[in-house]
């Protein structure tokens, strides 16, 4: 059997920002801004200690590694021989050195990529690789909404090993971020960018702990199902973006906009990737919002779905909102709280407390909807 | 003996599947021939069977001599841990010491050599057993009447949705009410069973002190309501103080309140389901009552309910007769007729009476207040054990009977999982710990359960234990990570449960497997079980 082939990425100035309230390294001028503040790189030492436990275990493996610090160094560090790839980088790094060096190791028929950073670092593998090749993410960023990474270096080294050891199913989970500029003006707008092909063990991505992949996978079809056969005709369905609501579309044997709003009436798609103005024009009659929340995370509504906006819900009506998620994505929640932020404070209180979500065929649970 | 066992090594005999043992000719036992005058009365007893279903092949059974089968099962049984072995604290499951007296009685000639289908006039000492420990059920409850029929905590749980699904029945309203409440930190039984009963299933998520609150209730009622099935103390040892709250606002909205008392070890004379408001509960004598448990076998719970759903109860209960004595009472049901076979596991409930009666009403209180004193003294002490936290820091309430700890911060400074200590701790000569029920709402989640059977010094032992895997889980991580080292066999990881490829029930399912299995669930299942 030819070893195991793993890639490993490291994002350099992941984190940078942070220790000095920067609120994120997405640009140059802000890492260099970092710097003079005294700022230290979060993601090569997070990126070592997850290196020094794969190492220990001392299993046969070939390390690709990208070159100089963004992991070359690393991986020396922690003994490892590797193929280096691609040369040193000038400066600090920006996102393409990322996406490069990630297409090469698809090219290169990596068996995994490991790689350290934030919210951008995961937008970065989404563009280079989408779902093609698997991942495991060594969290090290400022920013954390995507759901993709693992609750700690530790968590991924152990994800790394068991994945190599073999036998264990892929998934898709939500890579998002925000926008940073805006995020330091006060405001935050958040976009789903896409999904990586993770790993799926139940105890060490941000908390999924409700049972098996094909529990989850039964409790997707569940959701669909009861979802689908509440329709009624002539009512407009404004189904949210997700792989929850992607399940609801291939029940209606519809396409999804993955990342995107769906408008939906009597059993066929009306407009995809809809735009807030879209859902406005079309709401003539009844309609339903059906969304899903964020995965790690926990809000659904104002991130990654802000054209459903906060006329649409008003319009549409509180009592017409859908809330649909797998147990396994409530178990991922912290303290299994949903959060909401349509930008209208008076239409947040309004959604507070206590509410019912789809869980499955059968079966629904009751969480809190929190600021 | 406060410190940790040192140099235990667990028998581990890799012993072959008793089919695996078969060698062509060998005899365990050689049956008598039939005598024949019996042969001649009875005939070919196959001729009656319809072709379709007589078996054309001999059944496949190993052929292995008596001394090797007794062997055999030795051999596992020295493999194995559990109560009569070491200190065992497996969390829900309320492990605890079953005396051997009593297993002396349920083994003995009298109980063994019954039949149920025997005349009720030569049953009436089993039947008088069965009324009386009905009755003291019903004191220990305030309930009106029990029966024994299920065999497992989960039947019992599964008897008392179907309890529910006949009432609303009987009054017309099962259409409209199709929904059971639950709460996520309640056994999953509690959400199951309804599920297989047919209804919706609506579970409450906890608020901040680690339990459902009131308003989670609220907005899971309505006119759908059927009715509440939970345990309190739930599975954190953290006891909901609502609760009667719940009860009302359940009944006010026309639904029934069902309570799961397999974690009734901390209320035995202190708590009664009847009094605060519950129409029907259900306790596993397997657990709460002594009979021993493992291994899913020999279980039976007592499910008890209010005079009003009396009629709905499984058949037959045990009443007494005109004129004296005790008789079967096929008669007034008009609900789930059966659940089980006759009338139940009666040796768990021999057992279970004999505990009871040798240990008195007062004697019931102190079970449930020992085994909340020891939990307390568990909780006490586990905080000096570095890495570990107790959830919802906020509820500063004493535990009841057990807790769910966290591992977490252990997990973060050191790679070491909850299930990494589980699988060290065999190596200390203990039983391993219970993580959690799904789903594992706690991060990195460790349950312990001390029971009221236990010395200080073996809980000590069991501290010690858990103290020298959190010094290694700091000072040699990896050593940690990779237990057990001493144990009857290697670790299994998370995901082989997980997946139905990698385990099997019977022979044949092995065999079948056995031959389709990939290379990565091959690669899986050879590393963590050394081989097969």
């Amino acid at each position: 059997m030819a070893a195991f082939r793993l890639g490993l990425i490291i994002n350099p100035i992941a984190g940078m920002g942070g220790s000095v309230g920067l609120k994120g390294s997405d640009t140059a001028e802000i890492v260099a801004r970092a710097r003079a503040l005294g700022a230290i790189p979060k993601a090569p030492a997070r990126a070592c200690e997850a290196l020094h436990a794969i190492r220990a275990a001392e299993f046969p493996l070939t390390l690709i590694a990208a070159a100089g610090d963004m992991g070359e160094h690393e991986a020396r560090e922690a003994g490892f021989a590797l193929e280096i790839l691609g040369s040193d980088h000038q400066t600090d790094t920006v996102a393409d050195d990322s996406v490069r060096a990630a297409q090469e190791m698809a090219a290169r028929s990596v068996d995994l990529i490991l790689f350290a950073g934030g919210d951008g670092t995961a937008r970065d593998m989404v563009r280079a690789i989408g779902s093609k090749v698997p991942v495991v993410g060594i969290p090290a960023g400022v920013k954390m909404h995507s759901a993709v990474y693992a609750t700690n270096p530790q968590a991924a080294a152990r994800m790394v090993l068991r994945y190599m050891r073999g036998g264990i199913p892929l998934r898709e989970l939500e890579v998002m971020d925000i926008d940073e500029a805006a995020f330091r003006q006060g405001a935050v707008s958040a976009k789903l960018y896409g999904y990586l092909s993770v790993p799926y063990l139940p105890d060490l991505v941000q908390g999924t702990k409700a049972g098996g992949v094909s529990r989850d996978r039964a409790a997707l079809a569940g959701i669909a199902a009861r979802i689908v056969a509440a329709m009624t005709p002539e009512r407009l369905y404004i189904l949210g973006p997700g792989t929850t609501m992607r399940a609801v579309a291939d029940k209606l044997g519809i396409e999804k906009t993955l990342l995107g709003v769906d408008l939906v009436r009597d059993g066929t798609r009306l407009t995809g990737d809809a735009g807030e103005q879209d859902i406005l024009r079309s709401l003539e009659g009844a309609g339903s919002i059906i969304v899903t929340p964020i995965g790690g995370q926990g809000h659904f509504f104002g991130r990654g779905n802000q054209q459903i906006s906060a006329e649409v819900i008003a319009r549409v009506g509180i009592e017409n909102i859908t809330v649909a998620a797998t147990m396994e994505k409530i178990a991922s929640l912290r303290d299994s709280l949903l959060h909401v932020d349509t930008g209208e404070r008076m239409l947040d209180n309004e959604l507070l407390g206590w509410r019912k979500v789809i869980t499955g065929f059968q079966t629904e649970s009751i969480c809190r909807v929190a600021t | 003996m406060s410190g940790t066992r040192s140099n235990f090594q667990a028998a581990r005999w890799n012993e072959e599947l008793i089919m695996e043992l078969s060698e062509k000719g060998q005899r365990g036992i050689v049956p008598p021939a039939i005598d024949a005058d019996i042969a001649a009365a009875v005939g070919d007893v196959a001729a009656a069977l319809p072709a379709g279903v007589r078996r054309t092949t001999p059944l496949d059974l190993p052929e292995v001599t008596q001394h090797r089968v007794l062997r055999h099962f030795m051999r596992l049984s020295q493999m194995s841990m559990g109560f009569d072995v070491t200190t065992d604290m497996m969390g829900t499951c309320t492990m605890k010491y079953s005396p051997k007296a009593h297993e002396h009685i349920a083994r003995g000639a009298k109980l063994a050599d019954l039949h149920p289908l025997q005349d009720v006039g030569s049953l009436q000492g089993l039947l008088e057993l069965m009324y009386r420990f009905n009755r003291i059920m019903c004191s220990i409850s305030g309930m009106d009447e029990f029966t024994f029929q299920p065999a497992s905590g989960a039947q019992g749980i599964y008897t008392n949705a179907c309890l529910i699904r006949a009432y609303h029945e009987s009054r017309g309203e099962l259409e409209q009410r199709n929904e059971i409440i639950t709460t996520s930190f309640s056994h999953p039984a509690d959400a199951a069973t309804p599920a297989v009963a047919g209804f919706k299933v609506i579970t409450l998520m906890p608020g901040e002190m680690g339990y459902a609150d009131v308003d989670a209730l609220k907005a899971a009622i309505s006119d759908r309501t059927a009715g509440l099935m939970l345990t309190n103390p739930e599975d954190t040892g953290q006891y909901n103080p609502h609760i009667r709250q719940f009860v009302d606002l359940v009944h006010e909205a026309g639904g029934l309140c069902a309570y799961d008392q397999a974690n009734g070890n901390p209320l035995l004379g202190v708590v009664r389901a009847g009094d605060t408001g519950f129409d029907m509960c259900q306790f596993n004598l397997h657990k709460t009552f002594s009979a021993p448990h493992g291994s899913l076998g020999m279980g039976c719970a007592a499910v008890g309910v209010k005079e009003f759903l009396r009629k709905f109860l499984p058949r037959p209960l045990v009443a007494e007769a005109e004129g004296g004595g005790y008789r079967l009472d096929y008669d007034q049901g008009e609900g789930i007729d059966k659940i089980r076979a006759f009338i139940g596991n009666v040796h768990a409930v021999l057992k279970a009476y004999s505990w009871v009666m040798s240990l008195g009403a007062e004697g019931l209180r102190a079970v449930a207040e020992t085994a909340v004193l020891n939990n307390n003294y568990m909780l006490s002490r586990m905080r000096e054990v570095r890495g570990v936290t107790i959830p919802w820091p906020a509820n500063n309430y004493p535990k009841l009977e057990q807790v769910r700890y966290s591992f977490e911060q252990m997990f973060a400074e050191t790679g070491v999982t909850s299930h990494d200590v589980i699988d060290r701790m065999v190596d200390y000569g203990v039983q391993h710990c219970m993580p959690s029920h799904v789903p594992m709402l706690v991060p990195e989640p460790f349950t312990m359960e001390p029971g009221e059977s236990l010395t200080i010094a073996e809980m000590d032992q069991m501290l010690a234990a858990l103290k020298a895997i959190s010094d290694e889980a700091y000072s040699d991580p990896e050593k940690a990570r990779g237990g057990p080292y001493n144990a009857a066999t290697t670790r299994i990881d998370g995901d082989v449960p997980e997946d139905p490829d990698c385990w099997a029930f019977t022979y044949r399912a092995y065999q079948r497997k056995k031959g389709h299995w990939t290379s990565g669930n091959r690669r899986k299942i050879e590393h963590h079980s050394g081989g097969y």
